[in-house]
């Protein structure tokens, strides 16, 4: 079985954002909303600086909160590549996810339901990569299956220093940050 | 145009195109042909190239249930290599803005009051044509002038060449990257270009000057610099501001600001002292080298640390770096750097230090750039001009190639050496492009007719007496991009979907408007895709396929001097000019000479601007998409130099400048990435113009600031970072 | 120094969490505080004394109250629904992780046992409803001679209030994403939050429901407080003396759980640390101490212990005072939460 993660290179990424206008194109997301995102963390002291620029989005994780508060059952994992995905149809908004995700990785769409990163799932079953890792001019990004250990991401993953956000939280995210 | 003339062109067999063309990349087009018939579940996807900004990358636009979609890159594009920037990929946006200008408008009210009426366009151009003929007849047609900034003003330059106009400029060259190819040409004899020639890809250390590439999202060199800095080269990175660049650099040099050329200097100094430069490439190609080293003798390390704030020590180190990696050592030449009014003198240094280096016409240094040879539209020709130019009378500034924009400002202003009393605008927003807008809003006041051809209701088109919406590039065909770069091709931009309102595309404009000039003759084509065809089956090539697959491409040309690239320099010399005779001839240093910059007003920071990735100019902050990811800009202030002045993060604050101007109020960002004595905003905020709802007042504009600009002796440049302002908390 | 700069603006969201507003906390205030009514009213039932006033209230007024509170706090649920429309989803599925659709479920056999509670003694305590629908007295008649029942019945709204009361606090406290939350004494807290909350709210009607003649004035009660307050005052058996002990206890044992919320979340980790800073010394720290702690809890607490010295007379301030520390309560701790993160890096 897949197990589907990322692996974005922090010291190619130049922060740009093409990640996130390609997501909302793609994915039709509303002005005002957005399911991937920037940020910045800066430490030191000028001209002694160090900058890490991360895209980051809904973590995919492998202990999702999100699913597990749900009370209907919409947040679910998808049974390929363990993504966790929401139907929006059994959503009632009720927000429980929205404050379960650590990473804040959730937003109520204005159509009312609970929206986030599907990991582009609808191109990925077309053998596609996430229109955030096809767009990304840095080439920073990278997609595929942590089961597979000869995958691009596999071999990244063993060959260069990583972290996740918050895995302190518990959940176990599935976006590798390479510094 | 002699720039022209002097670049190589391609004369490419008809043969050679069809093998390459078809035998080639036989499966490419199966793949393309499958891809524009519809492809999965009903899209339809079009090829064709961007126009957010100049680099003008390939894109394939997908249309689905009639409603744009989305934009791609084309894989076949060797500019964005199927990966457009975040401007590229929001281009949706500028389609889809409601900001939009609809139908042609002719002013009702006074000049810059932004009052209306909507007229047809065969008022509007009738409106236009009986004026231009009323200058014509009164001061003759060169009073004419044009302001066209990309490939889109083409069919305009037309229409006014064949009306007899001459005076037209872009502000990409004295507001831009004038003094960079002056520099260039001083030493190589050749310009940069645009896409420069750079081979970010295989550089081995990679010296950035000012420069925040990331930041300034020129496609081709930010997917160049990534692969560079996941390659581990050495990245030597020097500005003011801990730019996106710095963060990824070995070395980063905290530059007091306008002290560049010390540090060149230096740099120099240290290469030849300690004899780390290419001596064979210097011997086999320059000319003037031993009265150039003996020039740097006194711009020792030490010297520049007390202009420059760098430690001799980095100086050396970072000098020795650059040594190691020759000539795979590229020192960045920048593209807007017109800075303090010296620049064409600084970039001159960089050449020199790239010529020190070996770098030009070296792998990962400078390549040759290529284009396929796409032969002109058989036109009647042009009436001669029977007076020259109004921007560079008597040639005072004698080593500028083209137009120089603030100097037909400037003649308009003063009527001298003869009045220029009509203004056409072609997708630049002059209020915002030239420095001290009071300057601009005075040479409007001047003129009997502005008309001003935008898609936005840009701050220049508030000033004209008739505004002409244009389609945007999704919505027209426009001219051939044959561009030159590292392999030649030709890109086609065509339609995607229809224009939602009255506008048009404006090769249909400028032909319109020659008809009412009395000028048909010069547009013998019965439409745009008629001169498309008629060119590119000139060429050899096929509309048809490149209709298919937006871009063409021609056979690689050799890129450096050791692979056959012909090591030619159009210099007087005929070499590299370490020693340049011109310059002093002309009474101009020979070798640069630094001059340290004035000091601000006390209490003051010295203002400095830049690009940020998702937005073009002043030209995208109306766009939905675009505005998303960031819809104001930001004030960057050192944290010391702000919790001195009581400011934290996110408190609003205005900046007055030297001469009493006031900004829009704009957000503080406290930061540890920027010196204390200056402060950073990213340009294009702080929009003014009503018609622009979504951007008006949201940050502050640099533009307002700049009032003060120091002219290039050189080349007429105008280095607008000479500008001081203090921060004001907002009530 | 660290800045963090994040470039999202989502709605709810940024720059701050927000996802829940003023309908949550006020629901889990009316849950909690049916909640508590049910397991008086169940206790009541069992040990009922049918001519005791105050077994009355307790027993049938309080469940009829009750429906009327749970159905206001159903409805601020249900105004807080972003995708109202398919709420019928929740009782298509039980999610045994999802705290929320346990509470759906709950919510579900709330009703027939309050109501069930309300039944059993309703003659007697409205005997002019009873007239008019004899039915209920069938019903009450039907019930009462079913001892079995009546014990079921008692026994089914302890257990269901506890589960309710429990529910409320669970739903936050399972929420691994926000620190200050994350603690399972929230379960036992905005229990014992609402089994105060219900003492005072039916101690109030006691008070309320005393003849008028016979009620305290504000001025007596002010006199009481200031003037008289070691004068000792005869014994007052129609007013709920039990309720007010009671809500003593249930004050007592609500202040001790919030300690144990606050040191736990101090010998935990540095974001739980700083969690607890916003109650303790942060933004929510004013309300915290001064309406939750002090005039929610400590204030009553006097109050109560005075009347029940018989120093002062029995009035709807405690009540009142009890009532709003445990709304405050709810928002703050909601409020609170939200603002509670575990990127420390954020400001």
């Amino acid at each position: 079985m897949a197990r589907y993660i990322m692996v974005i290179d922090t010291r190619r990424c130049v922060g740009c954002m093409d990640c996130v206008v390609a997501c909302k194109t793609e994915n039709n997301i509303p002005e005002g909303y957005t399911r991937d995102w920037i940020t910045e963390t800066v430490c030191g002291e000028f001209p002694t600086v160090g900058l890490e620029i991360r895209t980051e989005r809904c973590n995919q994780c492998a202990n999702p909160p999100c699913v597990s508060c749900c009370p209907t059952g919409a947040s679910h994992v998808h049974e390929r590549g363990g993504v966790v995905l929401v139907n929006k149809d059994e959503c009632i908004g009720c927000k429980a996810c929205l404050a379960a995700c650590p990473y804040d990785a959730r937003f109520i769409h204005p159509d009312g339901y609970a929206d986030k990163c599907t990991f582009c799932i609808h191109r990925v079953e077309k053998g596609l990569d996430p229109a955030c890792v096809s767009v990304c001019p840095t080439h920073c990004m990278h997609f595929g299956d942590a089961d597979d250990p000869l995958s691009e991401v596999s071999r990244l993953l063993t060959s260069r220093p990583q972290h996740t956000l918050l895995p302190e939280a518990g959940t176990k995210p599935r976006i590798y940050y390479l510094t | 145009m002699n720039s022209l003339s002097r670049r190589r062109f391609l004369k490419i067999a008809t043969t050679t195109i069809l093998a390459a063309g078809v035998a080639g990349r036989a499966t490419r087009a199966l793949a393309a042909a499958a891809a524009a018939n519809g492809g999965p579940s009903g899209t339809r996807r079009v090829p064709t190239y961007c126009d957010i900004c100049f680099w003008k990358c390939g894109a394939i636009a997908s249309v689905r249930n009639g409603e744009l979609w989305k934009i791609e890159g084309n894989p076949s594009d060797p500019l964005c290599r199927g990966r457009l920037c975040p401007r590229g990929t929001g281009g949706i946006g500028a389609h889809t803005d409601p900001d939009r200008l609809r139908a042609p408008l002719i002013r009702t009210n006074q000049r810059g009051e932004e009052k209306w009426e909507e007229v047809t366009w065969d008022e509007a151009l009738e409106y236009i044509a009986t004026r231009m003929k009323k200058i014509a007849s009164d001061h003759g047609p060169e009073s004419m002038a044009l302001f066209a900034h990309g490939v889109g003003g083409t069919f305009l330059k037309h229409t006014l060449k064949a009306y007899g106009v001459n005076n037209i400029a872009a502000p990409s060259f004295a507001q831009c990257r004038g003094p960079r190819d002056v520099g260039f040409r001083l030493t190589f004899g050749d310009d940069v270009g645009s896409p420069e020639r750079t081979d970010i890809e295989n550089a081995g250390c990679l010296v950035l000057i000012g420069s925040h590439l990331g930041e300034n999202m020129h496609n081709t060199q930010v997917q160049e610099f990534a692969t560079a800095v996941g390659r581990g080269a050495s990245l030597i990175v020097v500005d003011p501001r801990f730019s996106v660049a710095a963060s990824k650099a070995k070395f980063f040099l905290p530059i007091k600001p306008g002290t560049d050329l010390a540090l060149l200097l230096a740099w120099m100094h240290v290469l030849v002292a300690e004899k780390l430069y290419d001596a064979d490439y210097v011997a086999k190609y320059g000319f003037g080298f031993e009265q150039f080293a003996a020039s740097l003798t006194s711009y020792t390390p030490e010297w520049a640390f007390v202009e420059t704030g760098i430690e001799p020590g980095v100086i050396r180190a970072t000098a020795r770096e650059m040594a190691r990696y020759h000539p795979a050592t590229l020192v960045h030449p920048g593209r807007h750097v017109n800075w303090y009014g010296d620049d064409a003198q600084r970039s001159r240094a960089v050449a020199l230090l790239n010529a020190l280096l070996g770098s030009w016409g070296r792998k990962g240094g400078f390549y040759q750039p290529s284009s396929m040879d796409i032969p002109a539209y058989p036109y009647p020709h042009y009436p001669k001009a029977s007076r020259p130019t109004v921007d560079n009378p008597g040639r005072k500034f004698p080593f500028a190639h083209e137009a120089i924009s603030t100097g037909i400002r400037d003649a308009t202003l003063t009527g001298q050496p003869y009045p220029i009393k009509g203004w056409m605008v072609y997708a630049t927003n002059l209020l915002n492009a030239l420095p001290n807008q009071a300057e601009t809003i005075r040479a409007i006041q001047q003129l009997d007719l502005l008309v001003v051809v935008d898609v936005i209701p840009s701050e220049i088109a508030g000033w004209a007496d008739v505004v002409l919406p244009e389609s945007i590039y999704l919505e027209r065909f426009d001219e051939l991009n044959p561009e030159y770069f590292k392999e030649p091709f030709l890109a086609l931009r065509q339609p995607v979907v229809e224009s939602p309102n009255d506008q048009k595309p404006n090769w249909w404009i400028a032909r319109s408007l020659a008809q009412k000039l009395g000028l048909g003759a010069y547009y013998p084509w019965k439409d745009i895709e008629e001169y498309l065809e008629y060119r590119v089956t000139a060429a050899g090539l096929s509309y048809p396929e490149l209709k298919q697959k937006g871009i063409l491409h021609g056979p690689r040309q050799p890129l450096y001097f050791d692979e056959g690239a012909p090591a030619e320099f159009d210099t007087p010399s005929k070499k590299i000019e370490f020693y340049s005779l011109q310059l002093e001839k002309a009474g101009f240093d020979p070798v640069p000479r630094y001059t340290p910059p004035p000091p601000g007003p006390a209490g003051s920071f010295r203002l400095l601007f830049g690009r940020a990735p998702m937005h073009s100019f002043s030209r995208t902050q109306s766009n939905r998409l675009l505005s998303d990811l960031m819809s104001e800009n930001v004030v960057w202030i050192n944290h010391t130099a702000a919790s001195r002045l009581g400011l934290k993060t996110d408190d609003y604050v205005r900046l007055r400048n030297q001469d009493g101007v006031v900004s829009n109020r704009i957000k503080v960002k406290a930061t540890e990435r920027i010196r204390p004595e200056c402060v950073y905003l990213v340009h294009g905020f702080g929009h003014t113009s009503r018609g622009l709802r979504h951007a008006f007042g949201k940050g502050a504009s640099d533009s307002q600031l700049i009032t003060r600009y120091r002219t290039d002796p050189l080349m007429g440049g105008t280095g607008m970072n000479i500008n001081f302002v203090t921060v004001e908390p907002e009530a | 120094m660290t800045e963090f700069t994040l470039y999202r603006h989502n709605p709810l969201l940024d720059p701050a969490v927000h996802v829940w507003g003023w309908e949550i906390p006020v629901y889990l205030f009316l849950g909690g505080l049916v909640a508590g009514l049910m397991i008086i009213a169940g206790v009541r039932l069992l040990i009922m004394r049918p001519t005791a006033r105050q077994a009355l209230v307790c027993c049938t007024v309080g469940p009829l109250i009750g429906l009327v509170l749970l159905s206001a706090g159903m409805f601020a649920l249900f105004l807080d629904l972003s995708h109202k429309f398919y709420v019928w989803r929740l009782y298509l599925a039980f999610e045994p992780t999802s705290p929320m659709s346990w509470g759906a479920w709950i919510l579900l056999f709330v009703y027939p046992a309050l109501l069930a509670n309300a039944l059993t003694h309703l003659p007697e305590a409205i005997p002019a409803l009873a007239k008019r629908v004899p039915v209920l007295v069938t019903i009450s008649d039907y019930i009462l001679a079913r001892p079995r029942i009546v014990v079921g019945i008692g026994l089914a709204n302890m257990a269901i209030g506890v589960a309710l009361g429990i529910y409320t606090g669970v739903l936050l406290g399972a929420m691994g994403a926000r620190p200050l939350w994350n603690s399972a004494v929230l379960g036992p807290l905005f229990l014992f939050s609402g089994l105060s909350t219900a003492a005072a709210l039916l101690h109030g009607i006691l008070v309320l429901t005393t003849p008028d003649d016979e009620r305290p004035q504000f001025a007596d009660f002010l006199l009481s407080m200031v003037a008289r307050w070691s004068q000792a005052r005869p014994l007052d058996t129609r007013i709920a003396p039990t309720l007010a002990q009671a809500d003593n206890s249930f004050l007592t044992i609500e202040l001790g759980l919030l300690g144990f919320l606050l040191i736990g979340h101090l010998t935990s980790t540095a974001v739980h640390q700083q969690a607890a800073g916003l109650l303790l010394t942060g933004p929510y720290a004013a309300v915290f101490w001064v309406f939750v702690v002090g005039l929610g809890i400590l204030v009553p607490l006097v109050i109560q212990h005075l009347e029940l010295l018989h120093r002062i007379r029995h009035t709807i301030a405690p009540s009142l005072l009890v009532l709003s520390g445990g709304l405050v309560l709810r928002f703050v701790l909601v409020a609170a939460g939200q603002a509670s993160h575990w990127a420390t890096a954020l400001p």
